[in-house]
């Protein structure tokens, strides 16, 4: 085979994986949006707060250090243990349903039957209550998260390629558990939310609120446990992106590459957000490839996606797995 | 006892049409219009200037644009800081391309030029509604932004990428450049935000308003009444383009004098606009003044409390400014959702009973 196929055939394997990490952060905003019609902008930060909140947990770092030595004039940073990584997640899923809890209680449950645009709005006022939240609790520094997952590249498709090509593709190792990772987690929701009564009670809520709340399903307990599970995948895509460019605040700006996934797959659709996700991640991968790097001056992965998204909407208002919208007057 | 509408008679639909029926609001539009022309230039030194005052005019030209395409037309955009982009490099070409062409015409011609690139954006409206149109505006924030960075033929290919704003003068004045007198700029400024919201106004309470209004409540009902949906939704695109280009074009120009574009108009900016129009009140143009005043005002408030009142460090005030920022926006939208403007609507309804409410 010619270089070039080869190399476009690597590159859309890279993009495939990168385009898991999308689904995972787009996953939050459809089990949110689903089970309640809120248009959760903040699950960018949540992630970046997740993974900031396992980090410092894991070494052990005294929270709101810096805010307490300028007030109180002490010089404290580390408690001086550190903790096991699987512990450390248990501890970062407590603060998480803390966090689920406490926005529904103290935002969301004022804001009900407002119009949508305000709940966003609140939502956007939450990520940036949530980033500085974050930066003050654990410092702005770039951290480095390593909680054992396997990295670098793949020996073994290297090789294994190499011999067949005279090629070696090169695939990072935390691409694929990643992958896993999200396969597993996907399941795991799909078969919660079908043979479980708290996924049933989920699904009710998300086809109609009043049907569910008269059949005695309580909706601020579905909110709480809906926000949890985003939380909960908000945390797994932090400690992935976390793993694989550091924690820092860049890592919220992955929120807004999950709309037009989100955008391709429907607001409503988990599946959608998986394909979404691998198609928009396979996308600009080429794109940049093909046409972005040797013909437009190179990084159109800043807006690829969305135009990508723009034009497809055009086509199809509801994205590809959206409930077909109906209009009445 | 204060704020009356007795006695006040109108003998002409013309009186009762007018933008302030009241004689005890007209005075007090004049007298502010007279205090913001007349004193507030003689007084006011460079800190206030660039403090507080030419971002609080720019953003409230930027969030009256906004306004008219949020609030008024239903159109949701988080394209604002790649409009301001456009209106900032237009104004950049034109002022280097024609040196000899007063500055004012440049800044609208700057306008213009946004008002064309916000309609081709806005052609997607017309299929695309609600959060999808909000995503799909995000492309033109992100695309335009790259655009400017990366073709060479926009910042006249200098080394920093940077673009800087030559010297220019208006009436024999320094409007841009090193030498500028902040009465000059204050005052440059303050016209093109009196022009916007004069415009804006007549705009959105006549005809051409009353379809916006219509296609926001309900496109399809606008549509069946005889609004064109295509021609009420991209003029709406067309003249917020406009104001948001002219915002732009003085961001650059007269505030900050150079600018890299993905730091000046990135995303963030997209998104400080919308918090003022929507914490002023979504369909008004006193409610983009009051979110301007108070997006502006608050940091610099902040600030000075934290690091000038307590000795915080910078990073730290900056890290809790963000908090309480975010914080307010929520408190702001669980008190009163539709803002500044309508909060200063209860307040007169109070102030006509007052102090005999029964």
């Amino acid at each position: 085979m010619p270089d070039q196929v080869l190399f476009a055939i690597e590159v859309t394997l890279n993009g495939l994986m990168a385009g898991v990490l999308y689904a995972l952060v787009a996953l939050g905003f459809v089990l949110i949006f689903k089970a309640s019609g809120i248009f959760n902008y903040a699950q960018g930060v949540m992630a970046l707060f997740a993974a900031l909140t396992l980090v410092g947990i894991m070494d052990g770092q005294v929270p709101f250090a810096h805010l307490i030595n300028v007030v109180f004039g002490t010089n404290v940073h580390h408690f001086g243990w550190t903790v096991p990584a699987l512990l450390a997640i248990a501890l970062t899923m407590v603060v998480m349903v803390g966090f689920a809890w406490a926005v529904n209680r103290l935002v969301l449950r004022h804001l009900v039957n407002q119009v949508p645009i305000i709940l966003f709005m609140a939502t956007i006022g939450l990520a940036y209550f949530l980033e500085g939240l974050g930066d003050m609790m654990w410092g702005a520094d770039i951290k480095k998260l390593d909680v054992g997952l396997p990295q670098g590249i793949n020996g073994w498709i290297d090789s294994t390629t190499f011999d067949a090509f005279g090629y070696g593709f090169f695939i990072d190792n935390l691409d694929i558990v990643a992958t896993l990772i999200a396969a597993i987690l996907v399941t795991g929701l799909v078969l919660f939310s079908q043979y479980t009564k708290q996924g049933r009670a989920l699904r009710a809520v998300a086809d109609d609120h009043q049907a569910a709340l008269s059949v005695g399903i309580s909706l601020s307990f579905i909110w709480v446990l809906v926000w949890s599970i985003a939380g909960f995948v908000a945390l797994v895509a932090g400690i992935m992106w976390g793993a694989k460019s550091g924690v820092q605040f860049s890592l919220s700006l992955i929120a807004l590459k999950a709309l037009p996934v989100l955008m391709l797959g429907g607001f409503t659709s988990i599946p959608g957000a998986i394909v979404g996700g691998l198609i928009i991640g396979m996308g600009e991968k080429l794109f940049e490839f093909l046409v972005g790097a040797p013909y437009l001056g190179g990084a159109t992965e800043i807006w690829f996606a969305y135009v990508l998204a723009l034009v497809f909407l055009v086509f199809r208002p509801q994205g590809l797995f959206g409930e077909k919208i109906i209009e009445r007057v | 006892m204060l704020y009356r509408e007795a006695g006040d008679f109108k003998t002409s639909y013309a009186q009762d049409n007018q933008t302030f029926p009241l004689k005890l609001d007209r005075f007090g539009y004049y007298c502010i219009l007279g205090v913001a022309v007349f004193v507030i230039p003689f007084v006011i030194n460079d800190y206030w200037v660039n403090a507080v005052f030419l971002p609080f005019l720019i953003y409230a030209i930027a969030a009256i644009g906004l306004n008219i395409l949020v609030g008024y037309c239903g159109q949701l955009s988080l394209g604002t800081g790649g409009f301001m982009a456009v209106g900032a490099y237009a104004c950049y070409k034109l002022m280097t391309a024609f040196p000899e062409i007063s500055i004012l015409v440049h800044v609208l011609l700057a306008g213009g030029i946004t008002a064309a690139v916000g309609v081709v954006f806005g052609l997607p409206s017309l299929r695309i509604k609600g959060f999808y149109l909000a995503v799909a505006t995000l492309a033109a924030q992100f695309f335009l932004v790259w655009l400017f960075n990366r073709v060479a033929w926009f910042y006249n290919y200098s080394a920093s990428g940077q673009i800087s704003a030559p010297e220019r003068a208006v009436l024999g004045v320094n409007i841009t450049g090193a030498n500028v007198e902040p009465w000059a700029a204050y005052l440059f400024c303050l016209a093109f935000l009196v022009a916007s919201a004069w415009i804006a106004r007549n705009l959105t309470r006549g005809a051409t308003g009353r379809r916006w209004m219509a296609i926001r409540d309900m496109d399809i009902a606008a549509e069946i009444i005889g609004v064109n949906p295509l021609r009420a939704k991209l003029s709406a695109f067309a003249v917020s383009s406009f104001f948001v280009g002219i915002a732009g074009a003085l961001f650059f120009a007269v505030y900050l004098g150079a600018v890299e574009v993905g730091e000046a108009f990135g995303i963030q900016k997209s998104f400080l606009v919308l918090f003022m129009v929507i914490i002023g009140g979504l369909g008004s143009i006193f409610g983009s003044f009051a979110g301007a005043a108070f997006m502006v005002l608050l940091p610099v408030f902040l600030k000075n409390a934290l690091v000038g009142g307590l000795g915080w460090p910078t990073d730290l005030a900056t890290h809790l400014e963000i908090m309480i920022v975010g914080a307010l926006i929520i408190i702001f939208l669980i008190v009163e959702p539709h803002g500044f403007a309508q909060l200063w609507r209860i307040t007169k309804e109070k102030l006509r009973l007052w102090p005999f409410p029964h």
